[in-house]
């Protein structure tokens, strides 16, 4: 079966998870800009960021069959410094015109401080007035249902496309507003923290597919790019089809994404080839 | 030996993720109760699940909590 993985930090990843997700049918990957686990001082160590996960990455994910995208953004905890931000914001169009880039993320929110909101508000203008699309992070455990509702009172005093909006980490408290706010949601599959395949599927059955879109966790802390795959099997054992699974796991993130003309990966059919007798 | 502040630090998230998939599991028995119009066979394991639940609410530790779940669950 394919399978995009619509959200993998592959810089903080090995070959050995591109060869294996390769080896299990992962065709594509999207590589939202993220924290470094320590906050950057310089303008210019963004810029050096950009250009690994623009031009380099793709070059590894090429050499195991797997089609590499990226996007780019302050993550919200350094947004929380302003003049960076304003600095780095700068840059953006150059990177928005590259191949590969697909859009403005993750931005969003971690501690919804005033700083982060702006910082949001300014991420998401930038990305509307350039036709972008926009992959929202909501903030972590405690904060998660705050978070959340702030980035959709954030979005709601601008002029946005909820098409092209992804608000992503969503769980059982946080995806029924998203969802009637008209934007694109994704579940964030972590051994511990986020959500869980079980609960994705729970999620799924409650809420349907439309607009769904579901990732592994892949970064440098406890995460697992196959958590994806245990989703996938977890769907697949409550007796949804291969291509019910198809939908949800490749085609939804090429409809998502394919909203840039960049991502030119199209929805798949499974179809039955008429046995022929010799 | 850790310190029950180390304890309680250490394995917080972890017992909270299994809480959440407990939870999960009894949202999920009530959907499909919703959706079938209820259990046809015996529900002995779901009720030696909350059983076990109740058990977990005691605060005396005179017994490992883990023994009376294990003779808990080898009922069924």
């Amino acid at each position: 079966m394919q399978i995009i993985q619509p959200h993998y930090h592959a810089i903080a990843r090995t070959a050995q998870d591109y060869e294996r997700m390769a080896m299990s049918g992962v065709v594509a990957v999207a590589e939202p800009a993220f924290w470094a686990g320590f906050d950057r001082r310089f303008p210019e160590t963004f810029i050096d960021y950009f250009r690994q996960i623009s031009e380099f990455e793709p070059t590894r994910a090429a050499q195991y069959g797997i089609r590499h995208f990226c996007w780019v953004a302050v993550n919200p905890k350094e947004a929380e410094d302003p003049v960076l931000t304003r600095e780095v914001l700068k840059h953006f169009p150059d990177f928005l015109s590259r191949p590969t880039c697909l859009g403005v993320g993750e931005t969003g929110l971690h501690k919804s401080t005033t700083n982060e909101c702006d910082a949001l508000a300014a991420h998401v203008e930038l990305a509307m007035e350039h036709n972008q699309l926009v992959l929202i992070h909501t903030p972590h455990l405690a904060d998660k249902l705050h978070g959340t509702l702030r980035v959709l009172e954030v979005l709601k005093g601008l002029k946005v496309d909820p098409e092209k909006i992804w608000i992503d980490h969503v769980e059982e408290q946080t995806i029924r507003p998203c969802l009637d706010a008209g934007y694109w949601v994704g579940m964030t599959l972590y051994p511990i923290t986020k959500c869980s395949p079980k609960r994705a599927v729970d999620m799924i059955e409650k809420y349907g597919t439309e607009r769904v879109l579901i990732n592994s966790s892949a970064d440098w802390g406890p995460s697992d790019p196959f958590t994806l795959q245990e989703c996938i099997l977890e769907y697949r054992r409550r007796g949804y089809s291969v291509q019910d699974a198809v939908e949800l796991f490749h085609n939804n993130p090429c409809r998502f994404l394919g909203q840039n003309p960049k991502f030119d990966i199209q929805p798949i059919r499974i179809e039955s080839i008429e046995r022929e007798f010799v | 030996m850790l310190t029950p502040q180390q304890v309680i630090d250490n394995y917080f998230l972890e017992n909270r993720h299994m809480l959440l998939e407990v939870a999960a599991f009894l949202d999920r028995f009530d959907v499909a109760v919703d959706h079938t119009g209820g259990i046809a066979g015996e529900a002995k394991k779901l009720d030696v699940i909350r059983a076990s639940l109740e058990q977990l609410q005691r605060k005396d530790a005179a017994t490992s909590r883990v023994e009376r779940l294990l003779k808990l669950f080898a009922t069924v």
